[in-house]
């Protein structure tokens, strides 16, 4: 059943530390978490790491398991051999905090800046939506912000100043997601281009490979989104179609 | 007291001298990707510049190659879109003058082939979590993705996704016309068969666009009151999810296409018939 | 002296789950600058692990639903022991509630309509859940943290700072609330985690929204940060807590592999046709209906399966019997040897819908086993088994203004008593927290318009002192062998099933504990110190713990979320009962104090709303409306 395991974690803070070495038991069935909480129970008792439902369901525990963006809590032991050794490092597009724990306000800070449902006069109750048209958005308000999307993302991961006007693809999927909502009236195209960085996504696909929710963010939140980006600015004959007044065109939704 | 500093630490990135922790084999796909994308262009760049083995007259095989043959050097049979274009044109222009431009602009901006040209040429990035290679890298604010000049082309999309549409009606008349037997009725031989798997291939590419889906029923904000539309996009959605196969099928069919095509015009071998 | 961070705010919220935000919304809308205060990041709460969905009366699959049924519901599912005030304001102001969330950009699954759709749940007479698939508590959080940040957006332009009038501190716990000469609440004395550093935030008002106490207890489906910490900075600050022994057991936890041991399967699985079997094969639920549901379930398989399809005419499988009932089934199935191989019994949705249905109903249940446990459900049954989920007692409140017993004190959601009675309705719990968070936001800010407060020195270097503690003791316990401890403590004798002598000995192991949790030490620095900040938290579990093994102790009879072998049957005396607990003497660490306490009789027109027969069950007979009515 059980096997000593090898690990080497990450330690340290303000950004200087090393790799370290430890053999933590392990037992049938656990994850990567068991094995770090563990560690904490016996050998690193301040061994910091962030971690709340170990369900897979509140996005915390995102880190890199051999070098990939993962959350503890959803990557088996058993996938890998008994005589592997597991690296776990913080993600590395965030400044770290301590150990495995990083600063992630830059994903909240970006959130901040995304302008808000606007429903319009509708009062609340009086709502009236098919199924067919919520479950486009539905897929995108699964997310459950383990910013693992950001952290892979190679626009901020390999250029830092980049950080200033990307959003990363979990804030350009919720511009997606309100643009796609039946029910909002407010128009994000434009800010989606000159504030959050749409542009600067070459659609690489990282982050849909990493997300643990398996939402398809490229195919479903940003090609759409850069579609529709397409037909506010770059299509010709949207353009002429709005000069002759056959395109109606709404207001700017500017950002917040 | 026995705590340490409670100031908040400088913040900055784990420092970790490894590229990438990455034990698996990440390179290889875009490594296949490299080469198979090279062979391709070099073979495709040969042949439409070859201005011969394009045609074979018994059956009426094009090679999509040469489709629509434009060229007043074309045989009359093959050109039944006019023939327009000078017969003495410099050597790198094709006879297909007007398809193969457009071709090769719906699938430089095409987005499934965005991401494997990305991650296989530029290197931005190579693999997931594995630092981008470009050289833009080390300079600060050079990597501006799709936001300049040439990149910002890539916007196009549909427009050229739009004109390999009509591109696709032409190829399937070419399908047609290669039901032609021997003796000038009806026939069928193994290079039909490759001809209309060819097509129905481009059509699932053509089809499962991007912006083909965004055009279709994407762009709207409520389905429910355009149930036509809804259906088409759930149709091309669910084709979509293949986006990237087509376009590697279509690789792979188009060359097996054109090299029939020109093996059996060039009397390597004969066509395999099955009726007339 | 280290350096201490000073604040002033109105109103402060400990907790960020769905009663702290929205009670957040509510004060921040009433103009006050408002703080909240979370123990994770913000967005990350307990509440994300809802799943079944929101119960309110809106009607919108089955017109006969309103707020007298859905109240009715609520009495009946918690025996009685509800405060009664709650239930009815809960079930009145539950739609408003939802409905308002749809208005900030929830986005609920919809009926053909266009409404909100709702679904079945136990306990509940119509569909009445208000759901997104199976993840409704992440879209009830989002929801309130998009809109704080659109509030924080007004803000911004109003202002030019995003935090002007709401402020959320993410990571950072709360360790103290401050009073002052007075008694009345003046602050909250926490640290910061990632840097260890203290913050005193003056307020005249606070309200506690920090959840519940299952990290008390081994096997739960609760996260670290539900260590009790509202209920004891209650407690500490003279408050009182109510009914802390009626803890529920939430039927159907995951039970294999043990990493996951706990985790919850929601109850949807059984409204959408899963069913519960033991070793055998055999539905056991038909054997396990009460007396008092017998008129309400099905007593064929035959009826039940029919109930999925048209549920006026028939009634419901015993599959959704209030949690407390299925929870005790299982675990007689177990202990008398037809359980799984893991220790559960066998949930089984797989050979009752096709695959592509559980993954469009289910589908973060699908999920969760397929990567969690590497089970699909699809094709093979669930093994499934009680888990600590809820605790219904709480700081004993006023229902109207969510009130403690402290000046300036506030609680709403699973930290507060009284609205589910003895056993809480699967969906009950999102409703709770809106209505209630809605509630002490507003009775917040209407106490903090009166009143103004200075926090005194003392009280700050006290709470300092206290928490710089296990930093000063040297070669003391490592406080995660004293978790594990109270966890298998907790676990093995204030459980679901309860006998006398074994809650005399655990109330002594919890003594002997909390002498030890006194002694835990760390070493190293502050920040974000995982060690330390257990430490600090085993304060108010082990307090907490006592609280519920003395209640337990103290109530003879079995009721919902309190089962005690030696008394099997429901006593109609003592419902009238709340158990009250307190500290024992102002200023002693430690040893808490229970009393009875009468419960106020229901009002008229609310006692008319059912049978007298059924009121039969539970009432004492002067309590039985008079015959002439």
């Amino acid at each position: 059943m059980g096997y000593k395991a090898k690990f080497r974690v990450w330690r340290g803070d303000g950004g200087e530390g090393e790799l370290k070495d430890y053999t933590v038991e392990v037992n049938e069935g656990e994850v990567v978490l068991d094995a770090i909480h563990r560690l904490q129970a016996t050998e690193a008792p301040d061994l910091a790491v962030r971690w709340n439902c170990k369900a897979g369901k509140c996005g915390s525990c995102s880190a890199e398991v051999n070098g990939r963006p993962r959350l503890m809590c959803m990557t088996r032991m058993s996938t890998f051999e008994e005589d592997e050794t597991v690296t776990v490092t913080p993600m590395r597009t965030f400044p770290v905090i301590r150990d495995l724990v990083t600063d992630v306000s830059y994903n909240y800070e970006k959130a901040r800046e995304v302008p808000s449902f606007d429903g319009g006069d509708v009062k609340p109750g009086e709502f009236r939506m098919q199924q067919v048209d919520v479950e486009r958005s539905q897929e995108f308000r699964k997310c459950i912000e383990c910013f693992l999307c950001n952290n892979t993302c190679h626009v901020i991961r390999d250029h830092e100043e980049n950080k200033e006007h990307f959003a990363g693809p979990r804030f350009l999927m919720r511009v997606a997601e309100l643009e796609m909502h039946p029910a909002d009236v407010a128009d994000r195209r434009q800010i989606a281009q000159d504030d959050f960085g749409l542009g600067y996504c070459n659609i690489t696909k990282c982050c849909t490979d990493v997300c643990p929710e398996h939402i398809k963010i490229t195919d479903n939140a940003l090609i759409p989104m850069k579609e529709r980006v397409v037909g506010r600015r770059y299509d010709p004959l949207v353009w002429l179609g709005s000069k002759i007044g056959v395109v109606k065109r709404g207001k700017e939704t500017p950002k917040a | 007291m026995t705590q340490t500093t409670v100031d908040a630490p400088s913040k900055d990135r784990a420092q970790i001298p490894a590229r990438t922790l990455r034990k698996d084999r990440y390179w290889l796909s875009p490594l296949t990707t490299f080469i198979v994308f090279t062979a391709w262009v070099v073979y495709a760049t040969v042949r439409s510049m070859m201005g011969s083995s394009f045609w074979v007259d018994k059956y009426h095989y094009l090679t999509p190659f040469y489709s629509p043959c434009v060229s007043k050097a074309c045989p009359p049979e093959a050109a039944d879109f006019g023939r327009f274009i000078p017969a003495h044109l410099p050597f790198f222009l094709p006879y297909a003058l007007i398809s193969l431009p457009f071709l090769l602009g719906f699938r430089l901006t095409c987005y499934y082939y965005r991401k494997a040209y990305y991650r296989a040429f530029w290197l931005t990035p190579q693999a997931c979590a594995v630092p981008d290679k470009s050289p833009a890298r080390k300079i600060p604010g050079a990597y501006s993705g799709e936001t300049r000049l040439p990149l910002i082309l890539q916007n196009t999309h549909r427009y050229f996704w739009a004109i390999a549409g009509l591109i696709s009606i032409v190829n399937t008349w070419d399908a047609v016309k290669a039901f032609h037997g021997a003796d000038g009725g009806f026939g069928m031989g193994l290079g039909t068969i490759i001809l209309w798997i060819n097509v129905i291939m481009l059509w699932g590419y053509t089809l499962s666009c991007h912006s083909c889906r965004h055009v279709m029923g994407g762009r709207l904000k409520s389905f429910s009151k355009h149930p036509v539309r809804y259906w088409l996009w759930t149709q091309i959605s669910k084709l979509n999810t293949r986006h990237g196969q087509f376009a590697l099928i279509t690789l792979f069919t188009l060359a097996l296409t054109d090299a029939y095509v020109a093996l059996v015009a060039h009397g390597a071998f004969s066509d395999l018939r099955i009726f007339n | 002296m280290t350096e201490i961070e000073r604040l002033q705010y109105d109103v402060v919220v400990i907790g960020a789950g769905g009663a702290g935000l929205r009670a957040a919304i509510e004060a921040r809308l009433q103009g006050k600058k408002t703080a909240i205060i979370s123990k994770s990041l913000f967005g990350k709460a307990h509440t994300v692990m809802a799943e079944g969905g929101a119960a309110a009366a809106m009607g919108n699959v089955n017109a006969n639903d309103n707020w007298q049924v859905h109240f009715r519901d609520t009495m009946r599912g918690g025996k009685f022991l509800n405060n009664w005030r709650m239930a009815e304001l809960h079930a009145k102001e539950a739609p408003d509630r939802i409905w308002e969330l749809e208005a900030w950009g929830a986005i609920f699954d919809r009926t053909k309509e266009g409404k909100i759709s709702q679904r079945n749940f136990g306990g509940h007479q119509y569909p009445r859940l208000a759901h997104v698939g199976d993840r409704t508590g992440l879209e009830l959080i989002r929801t309130c943290q998009q809109k704080i940040v659109s509030l924080q957006q007004e803000d911004y332009r109003e202002f030019g700072d995003y935090d002007a009038k709401l402020r959320v501190f993410a990571e950072t716990t709360v360790t103290r609330l401050l009073k002052d000469a007075e008694g009345k609440i003046c602050g909250v004395f926490a640290y910061i985690r990632e840097t260890g550093k203290f913050v005193v935030i003056e307020t005249p008002a606070v309200v506690l929204a920090t959840g519940g106490i299952g990290k008390s207890f081994k096997v739960t489906s609760n996260s670290w940060e539900y260590t009790g910490d509202g209920h004891a900075l209650a407690l500490l600050a003279g408050a009182s807590l109510i009914n802390m022994e009626v803890v529920q057991f939430h039927p159907t936890g995951m039970v294999w592999p043990p990493s996951v041991k706990g985790i919850l399967v929601t109850e949807s699985v059984r409204g959408d046709g899963g069913v519960l079997k033991n070793s055998d094969g055999k539905r056991f639920m038909f054997d396990y209906v009460p007396d008092v549901f017998k008129d309400q379930y099905a007593t064929t398989e035959e009826e039940g399966d029919r109930w999925y399809e048209d549920a006026d005419n028939n009634r419901r499988p015993p599959e959704l019997l209030p949690r407390d009932e299925v929870a005790r089934a299982i675990n007689s199935e177990v202990k008398a040897g037809r359980g799984s191989p893991h220790g559960g019994v066998f949930l089984d949705i797989a050979s009752r819908l096709k695959p592509e249905q559980v993954i469009k109903r289910l589908p973060s249940m699908h999920h969760q086993f397929k990567e969690l446990a590497d089970v699909d459900i699809t094709a093979e049954p669930m093994e499934v088994g009680p888990t600590c989920h809820y605790v219904m007692g709480g700081v004993e409140v006023d229902p109207d203004t969510a009130a403690a017993l402290i000046p300036g004190l506030f609680a709403a959601g699973e930290v507060s008593g009284g609205m589910h009675g003895s056993n809480r309705l699967g969906g009950n719990s999102l409703s709770d927290l809106l209505v209630f968070g809605r509630r002490a936001g507003e009775g917040a800010a209407e106490y903090a318009s009166e009143v103004t407060v200075t926090v005194p020195e003392s009280e700050v270097e006290a709470a300092m002192a206290e928490a710089l503690a296990p930093y000063d003791r040297e070669g003391g316990e490592n406080p995660y062998a004293v978790h594990q401890e109270l966890q298998q403590t907790m676990n093995d004798l204030v459980g679901i099933i309860r006998r006398e002598e074994e809650l005399e000995q655990a109330i002594e192991a919890l003594g002997k504990l909390r002498e030890r949790v006194a002694n835990v030490s760390v070493q190293g620095g502050r920040g974000y110190h995982p060690g330390w900040h257990l430490a600090l938290d085993l304060r108010n579990m082990v307090l907490v713990s006592e609280c519920v093994a003395k209640a337990a102790l103290e109530r003879q009879e079995s009721r919902g979320g309190h089962t005690r072998d030696d008394y099997p049957a429901m006593s109609p005396e003592w419902r009238k009962v709340n158990l009250v607990c307190r500290l024992a003497s102002e200023g002693a660490d430690g040893f808490v104090e229970l009393k009875r306490q009468e419960m106020e009789p229901m009002r008229e027109d609310l006692i008319g709303l059912f049978e007298v027969d059924e009121l039969k069950k539970y009432l004492t007979e002067g309590e039985l409306p008079s015959e002439e009515n």
